[in-house]
């Protein structure tokens, strides 16, 4: 299916915000499940769910959502998670893509990364505007959200990776997260390089002169990025 | 758990010409990331093994490629594991900053290639297939992430080059938990 006509399936109202819970949860999610939470009946979630999937907007599996397994766990069900095909229109056609690619390899070649970081802070900086810098986690959810990040908040009791050596055990303090990358493509082929100007552009963006400040914290499958309320002690 | 060991492993190389020497305070901060992101590595899904100096917990005393060349000699079970960690964790950040401590490469310092499962690859023979890209680009006995060959393709490849003898000594692997 070209993109546009994948595009259009989610204009039926229903089939949108049933694709757009299943994207805000980062997990598969089943028929009954986005039924409640979109307030319909379970079979016309089931049929908008299944015309996604043929659209290759989602992907469906089977799962036993009860966790058990072997005679009498009972039939699978059905889950849905987000497709990782891109798709994009544009009318008239233009191509970013290939200009980010090139000037991202030549970049990459002559070892611009200190240049393409302050170009990159600049335009955190620009985008944020006469704001003062970011004053809290759920204003920075909001602002990413915006900016396509797909941020979630990663509560407390969550235990870090070891090479935060600065941080000490204990109930760890909750940070935004970023489901999506939005430089995705780019950032594969050049990951230091565009990784360190999404960071770049985020720390301008959240300003580090305020109370939170973005890290790099990478993952697979996930933005390389995390928000954080900044500690007095640091640095 | 269903599926059986692979029988090709990826081995890993690549070289970074220090702009100072490691006990250089501009070079500290690299330094200092040295053990969290190695004890990151040996716990990563996939790693398989590390060149570690006798004695030491990394191999940045070895300096098989120059002086001021320090030199990262790894095995991974997959390609998926190896592009994991080095781009998906706390590694990230040192790529990130790598303009701060290295010299930046006009020649390819990253190589990979397919290894019998349980091979430990010497640095002599490291250097070679980054000497074979460097001479004549990616191919199935030498490549790169984004020129990247199956370890199927690589099949006839697994061996170091016949045409020279070498006196091969297993890798240092100084008896460490990394083996």
């Amino acid at each position: 299916m070209e993109d546009i006509d994948a595009i259009a399936v989610l204009q039926d109202p229903v089939r949108r915000r049933l694709y757009e819970y299943v994207v805000a949860q980062g997990r598969e999610v089943g028929r009954n499940e986005a039924a409640e939470a979109v307030g319909v009946a379970r079979t016309l979630a089931a049929h908008h769910l299944d015309r996604l999937a043929e659209a290759g907007l989602l992907e469906s599996g089977s799962r036993r959502l009860t966790g058990r397994s072997g005679p009498g766990a009972g039939r699978p069900a059905k889950v849905y998670t987000r497709a990782r095909t891109e798709r994009a229109v544009s009318l008239p056609a233009r191509d970013y893509r290939t200009a980010a690619e090139l000037l991202a390899e030549a970049a990459e070649r002559a070892g611009l990364d200190a240049g393409l970081c302050a170009a990159a802070r600049r335009r955190g900086e620009d985008l944020r505007g006469a704001q003062p810098p970011c004053g809290g986690l759920e204003e920075a959810v909001e602002m990413l959200a915006a900016r396509g990040y797909e941020p979630h908040l990663e509560g407390a009791g969550s235990v870090r990776d070891a090479e935060g050596t600065e941080e000490t055990a204990g109930a760890a303090l909750p940070v935004v997260r970023l489901r999506n990358c939005p430089f995705h493509a780019v950032a594969e082929r050049f990951p230091p390089l565009v990784c360190g100007m999404n960071l770049a552009l985020l720390e301008g963006l959240i300003g580090t002169d305020g109370p939170l400040r973005a890290r790099m914290d990478a993952r697979p499958g996930e933005c390389c990025v995390v928000v954080e309320t900044s500690k007095n002690n640091d640095d | 758990m269903t599926a059986s060991a692979p029988a090709a492993h990826l081995a890993q190389l690549n070289v970074a010409t220090l702009l100072h020497p490691l006990d250089d305070p501009r070079i500290a901060p690299f330094v200092e990331m040295l053990d969290p992101v190695n004890a990151a590595a040996d716990g990563a899904p996939g790693f398989v093994w590390r060149l570690v100096e006798d004695g030491a917990a990394d191999a940045t005393g070895l300096r098989p490629a120059g002086e001021n060349v320090i030199v990262n000699l790894t095995v991974w079970e997959t390609q998926e594991a190896l592009w994991d960690f080095t781009y998906r964790s706390g590694h990230l950040e040192v790529m990130r900053r790598r303009r701060e401590w290295f010299e930046r490469h006009v020649e390819a310092h990253l190589v990979l290639w397919w290894i019998p499962a349980g091979h430990l690859p010497t640095v002599d023979e490291a250097l070679e297939r980054l000497a074979e890209l460097r001479a004549n680009g990616p191919s199935p006995r030498a490549f790169t992430f984004t020129s990247s060959y199956t370890s199927a393709e690589a099949a006839q490849h697994l061996h170091p080059a016949p045409r020279t003898t070498r006196d091969a000594r297993p890798a240092r692997a100084g008896g460490t938990t990394a083996v």
